[in-house]
């Protein structure tokens, strides 16, 4: 986008030189100083939490940094409950990936392949839940589950974490499935493939990166979820559930070292899919 | 009998047979806990002795009376929330589409860095940042905008930049992808007709960029307007708001009926402004 300043236009126009040039710096810098500014806003949390995982805090507190030390990472399971809690959240979150990628990947087939009544409909319920504040939908699963009698605890958050989850699949799912060329899937069915095995060996391979996608999405959401669990979780102790029993008390410095492993796992996997998403969009080309 | 359907009723049923595990599990664990939350809303009686549906309209009179100013406060918070993550994700968002070059995918993953990075955990680091005596008050405190007995955290400033941090990539993504599908030839053209380079940014670049714009205000109006961990971790007893009410009703008072009524309230205050919103903001032409 650079705008040429051709030497007529700019006798055309009555600006000043110096005006003009003042005019073109701030639009050529401010954006990016304002764009650096915020870079750093993003990132200034996240450098804390790595730095406080390094931290040996003076009191129960671990606000200020007071001496540096690799305690807490060598004892990351040091403090009571804390690894047990990210066991049951990563028991969780794979569940509740795993369905909700599994219901996901069959609705977005049918809302992306498929023209049919109730269409409109479908597509609708696949928002609403993302339309409601989470105390709303924390809120009105505990109504039910007390309601029916479902007991609260890991069964009730996972089933929580799998309705929440579907609608983000879909919305990832569908949107690979839109990109790719429907002559693929006609082709195959002009060769007497079934739909089943059209699905199979065309659709499915070349939906794989948004289907991954999705499934990842889901996991890191499921395992970061608070607000919903918090309503529907009874004793049962995620690792968001620990950190916000741990918040009233103090916060051991171990909680961090989890995080931070968690944002690189993450991390990683995000960047690799999305090294890999290229390299095959760049190949395909 | 499968086998008796012919190919084309099996056509028409596969969309429906797909659709069906996502419809089915919606409506048990979505739509279904919205009816018990909205007959909870009209129940009375009380939790140790049980509660019956009477129909009870007042419990919505009582919520709302005792507590419409965390309501407001709620509304409040997240519209100064969402204006200021607009401000800071619109040059962002613009700067990665038009400015960074080879850098815009690493910078688009710095954007969605912060959601890997664990709700609380990344909340409880703003009590680092603003601590009392951490280095933002020291320099607010030496230009003298902040009085040696001022703080920031426990302060309504503390609860708004928390909702502006968390919910800032949901304003940023969609605004993100509405300048990054824009037809780039229709700046060139806006500048080759002698366009100002503002004149085209607010003529040409906004107008297009607004769909994005409206999904990221609701994307982080909608979460923020109902959050209570910001308010909890960052704030006082004086910056409570409603999500803050709805848990403790919930978890600690023990009464269905008020909060449910006040998530019910919540739901149609929500709905309500984002209706009135929508609606001024296609009728009037912004800017």
């Amino acid at each position: 986008m650079s705008v040429s300043t051709a030497p007529e236009s700019s006798a055309r126009l009555n600006y000043s030189p110096l005006r003009e040039r003042t005019a073109a710096f701030f639009g050529r810098h401010i954006i990016r100083v304002i764009g650096a500014l915020a870079t750093v806003y993003l990132l200034l949390p996240i450098a804390v939490i790595v730095v406080m995982s390094l931290n040996k805090p003076a009191g129960r507190y671990n606000f200020t940094f007071n001496e540096f030390t690799l305690d807490n990472w060598t004892n990351m399971c040091g403090p009571y409950g804390l690894c047990d809690s990210v066991a049951l959240s990563l028991q969780i979150a794979l569940g509740a990936a795993l369905a909700a990628t599994i219901i996901g990947v069959l609705a977005a087939y049918a809302l992306t392949r498929f023209r049919f009544r109730g269409q409109g409909m479908a597509n609708i319920l696949v928002l609403l839940p993302m339309t409601m504040p989470e105390v709303v939908l924390g809120a009105s699963l505990l109504t039910l589950y007390v309601n029916v009698g479902i007991p609260l605890g890991p069964v009730a958050i996972l089933l929580a974490h799998i309705m929440f989850c579907i609608s983000f699949v879909i919305i990832v799912v569908k949107a690979r499935l839109a990109m790719l060329d429907p002559s693929l899937t006609e082709a195959a069915a002009d060769l007497y493939a079934t739909p089943w095995r059209t699905f199979r060996r065309v659709t499915l391979p070349l939906a794989a990166p948004g289907i991954l996608a999705g499934a990842v999405l889901a996991f890191a959401l499921s395992l970061d979820d608070f607000i919903i669990t918090n309503f529907n979780s009874g004793n049962a102790m995620t690792f968001p559930m620990y950190v916000w029993g741990a918040a009233k008390r103090g916060v051991p410095p171990q909680v961090n070292v989890i995080a931070v492993v968690i944002f690189l796992v993450v991390m990683a996997l995000a960047v690799t899919m999305s090294i890999v998403a290229t390299v095959r969009a760049n190949r395909s080309r | 009998m499968v086998s008796a359907l012919s190919a084309e009723r099996r056509r028409t049923l596969a969309p429906y047979l797909l659709l069906a595990p996502m419809v089915v599990w919606l409506l048990l664990f979505f739509l279904a806990p919205m009816v018990t939350l909205l007959m909870g809303s009209l129940q009375s009686g009380s939790f140790s002795e049980g509660f019956a549906f009477t129909f009870e309209v007042g419990n919505y009179v009582s919520a709302v009376g005792a507590y419409w100013p965390w309501f407001l406060r709620s509304i409040t918070y997240a519209a100064i929330a969402t204006l200021c993550a607009l401000l800071i994700a619109y040059p962002l968002a613009y700067m990665i589409v038009f400015k960074a070059g080879r850098w815009k995918y690493l910078l688009l993953v710095l954007v969605v860095a912060p959601l890997f990075a664990s709700f609380l955990v990344r909340t409880l680091a703003w009590t680092t940042i603003l601590a009392d005596q951490g280095i933002v008050v020291e320099v607010l405190r030496s230009l003298h905008i902040l009085a040696p007995d001022q703080w920031l955290l426990a302060s309504p400033t503390a609860v708004i930049a928390g909702l502006t941090y968390n919910f800032l990539p949901f304003m940023t993504l969609p605004i993100y992808v509405s300048l990054d599908r824009l037809d780039k030839r229709l700046i060139e053209a806006a500048t080759d007709l002698y366009a100002s380079g503002f004149r085209a940014f607010r003529r040409v670049t906004l107008p297009l960029s607004l769909p994005g714009i409206v999904s990221g205000c609701l994307l982080v109006f909608i979460p923020a307007a109902g959050d209570f961990v910001n308010a909890q971790l960052l704030g006082s007893v004086d910056t409570q708001m409603i999500g803050n009410v709805i848990e403790s009703q919930y978890l600690r008072a023990l009464d269905y009926p008020m909060a449910s009524a006040l998530s019910v309230s919540l739901i149609v205050l929500i709905i309500g402004l984002v209706t009135i919103s929508m609606r001024r903001s296609r009728t009037n032409e912004i800017l």
